[in-house]
């Protein structure tokens, strides 16, 4: 799960000035130094020459074993006619826009249900986030037990007189994808919702009896109160769904591994089966590094508001 | 009838609606955990003959010791607390000092290095995993704990340090410089000042975070005697194919210990999620 940070709304109170008095002491003690550095070359050893290496065995054919050969960008031109990868793009998007698109309307859906201190609230709010803190593996290994052929799922319709209906959800090319993203929006609203009352929280009242004095009914307060005053969480929300769908692993990995037929394969599950099982590892980083791409641009944006406010 | 009992009525139906509607929402949020539990304790039998969704016709705790005991649950658990809890412990205290600083000292580059370290922490693992799991091999350390911690530490150590820089940014500086006259150096202030800003949201975070990982763990972990509760519940999904009640209660033991860090710091744990919401 990506957590970022939402962005400070502008406080009443004016930025203090700028320039060296309000800061600390102007020469750095060696110390402080070095309590940057620790943490810094942490994070160089394991994550920014790991990046630069992966980047790197994307130009190259690598069993682990071997050298590594140099291919130059033949992996991105055996992608082009890969069927699997086209699958698991395909896949990929349509989890962004599923997975990404309800948990963020379902989220802002219960938060608006849930905003008003009420008897109750608090129980129905615990009840939508008690999943956050569960892994996707139990999650995954609980909706397993629900789409069995045997499953609950299947008795439910048969209950209800759908039996027509009854299905293996997780063997089917048709359902499987389907049924993995059912889990993982059952996860993820909850974490929604949280951002998105903390945002309903900071809204100021006023703002909503000034539009109510003005006569506005609820669905224009909602359209030209509430929409506009969530612009920040909107974003952090974007970013969030973005990240966390490109990452999604953990979910597709402990029901399907990706199958039946690649059916389910998300570019996540299909890099991770292309490293580590077939071990082509160059091909595998070529992978990686699609997803690099499509991250970026949310990346990228988020550092640059992160950037405005670190200052 | 008069004007002021209609409005009583029609406030008492909003609500009863309010209450129908959220209270089914969280019925069908409950459901599969209320499902998962009682599976638990449902005996193979039970379940194979009357199904899933029937109404429970047996009780047996056995299941808990099929999992921990058979299934290597406890192995795992410990190996799982063995990993989280110094990886929170290290993370946050490398993060608070880059946090001290960067937000305290005019550190040439500060900016740069602060996004530098948060645009680490964003990247998508993936480009990392191949590069990771040949590093640890390099290190003499791959399919040891060690590995594990080390890249969860080097990987969210970013974030932290973003959000306590965040925080630290918030201190008067006055606070600083009077503990700077009082005579007290840089490590005085870190530790009587800045590292108690570390809060237990923090802590709450970035345990659940580490403890329900799987995808770092199978990178740099093979055998199944190292592996952390997550990666132990799917060997447990291929060892008990389709015994529902050895899973279910395997399932419970992994999501016990973050629900009780999530019970014990609940509103720690919205805040963290909040962080610059609420700060």
């Amino acid at each position: 799960m990506a957590v970022l940070t939402v962005p400070e709304r502008t406080s009443p109170a004016p930025p203090p000035p700028r320039g060296r008095r309000t800061r600390g002491p102007r020469r750095t003690p060696p110390l402080v130094l070095a309590f940057l550095l620790v943490p810094l070359l942490a994070e160089a050893v394991w994550v920014f020459w790991p990046a630069l290496q992966g980047f790197y065995l994307a130009l190259t054919n690598w069993d682990g074993v071997s050298a590594p050969e140099f291919v130059g960008l033949g992996n991105f031109r055996e992608m082009a006619h890969d069927q699997v990868f086209r699958t698991a793009a395909v896949d990929t998007v349509l989890w962004l826009v599923l997975f990404g698109g309800l948990s963020a309307l379902l989220g802002l859906g219960a938060a608006l249900l849930l905003q008003q201190e009420r008897r109750g609230v608090g129980f129905y709010r615990a009840a939508l986030f008690r999943p956050v803190v569960f892994s996707l593996v139990a999650t995954a290994l609980v909706w397993q037990a629900i789409y069995q052929p045997d499953g609950v799922l299947n008795q439910l319709l048969e209950t209800v007189g759908l039996g027509s209906l009854r299905h293996a959800w997780l063997a089917d090319q048709d359902t499987a994808l389907y049924a993995v993203i059912v889990p993982a929006l059952w996860r993820q609203v909850g974490y929604v919702m949280v951002l998105y009352l903390a945002g309903l929280k900071g809204i100021d009242p006023a703002l909503y009896e000034a539009a109510k004095v003005d006569g506005a009914g609820p669905w224009q307060r909602f359209r030209h109160v509430t929409l506009p005053q969530l612009r920040g969480v909107n974003a952090v929300v974007l970013s969030v769904i973005i990240i966390d769908s490109l990452r999604s692993f953990d979910v597709v990995w402990s029901l399907t591994r990706g199958g039946p037929y690649h059916s389910s394969e998300l570019l996540s599950t299909y890099m991770y089966s292309t490293a580590f099982q077939s071990l082509r590892l160059g091909y595998g980083s070529a992978l990686a590094v699609v997803i690099f791409v499509l991250a970026f641009g949310v990346i990228a944006s988020y550092l640059v508001r992160a950037f405005r406010e670190a200052d | 009838m008069s004007a002021t009992s209609t409005a009583v009525r029609r406030k008492r139906a909003a609500t009863a609606g309010f209450h129908l509607g959220a209270g089914a929402l969280a019925v069908l949020w409950l459901l599969p955990i209320a499902l998962v539990l009682v599976t638990s304790l449902r005996s193979f039998d039970d379940i194979a003959v009357h199904g899933l969704g029937s109404w429970p016709r047996s009780f047996t705790l056995d299941n808990f010791r099929q999992a921990w005991v058979d299934g290597g649950q406890q192995r795992a658990l410990i190996n799982s607390l063995v990993v989280t809890i110094p990886c929170v412990l290290v993370t946050l205290a490398l993060a608070a000092m880059a946090a001290f600083a960067l937000s305290r000292y005019e550190v040439p580059f500060r900016r740069s290095l602060l996004l530098l370290m948060l645009g680490g922490n964003l990247l998508p693992p993936q480009i990392l995993l191949i590069p990771v799991s040949k590093l640890s091999e390099l290190m003499g350390v791959y399919d040891t704990l060690p590995a594990l911690i080390g890249v969860q530490i080097g990987f969210g150590v970013g974030f932290y340090v973003f959000v306590l820089h965040g925080f630290m940014r918030a201190i008067p500086v006055e606070i600083q410089q009077a503990a700077l006259i009082d005579g007290a150096g840089p490590w005085q202030i870190f530790r009587r000042i800045i590292l108690p800003l570390t809060r237990p949201a923090l802590a709450a975070l970035s345990f659940t975070w580490i403890f329900n990982d799987l995808l770092w763990a199978i990178t740099v972990l093979r055998s199944d005697s190292k592996m952390p509760i997550t990666g132990a519940l799917i060997g447990l999904q291929g060892q008990f194919v389709s015994m529902w009640n050895v899973i279910a209660a395997g399932s419970v033991i992994a999501a016990a210990p973050t629900v009780a860090v999530f019970l014990r710091f609940q509103r720690h744990f919205v805040a963290g999620l909040n962080l610059g919401a609420v700060k």
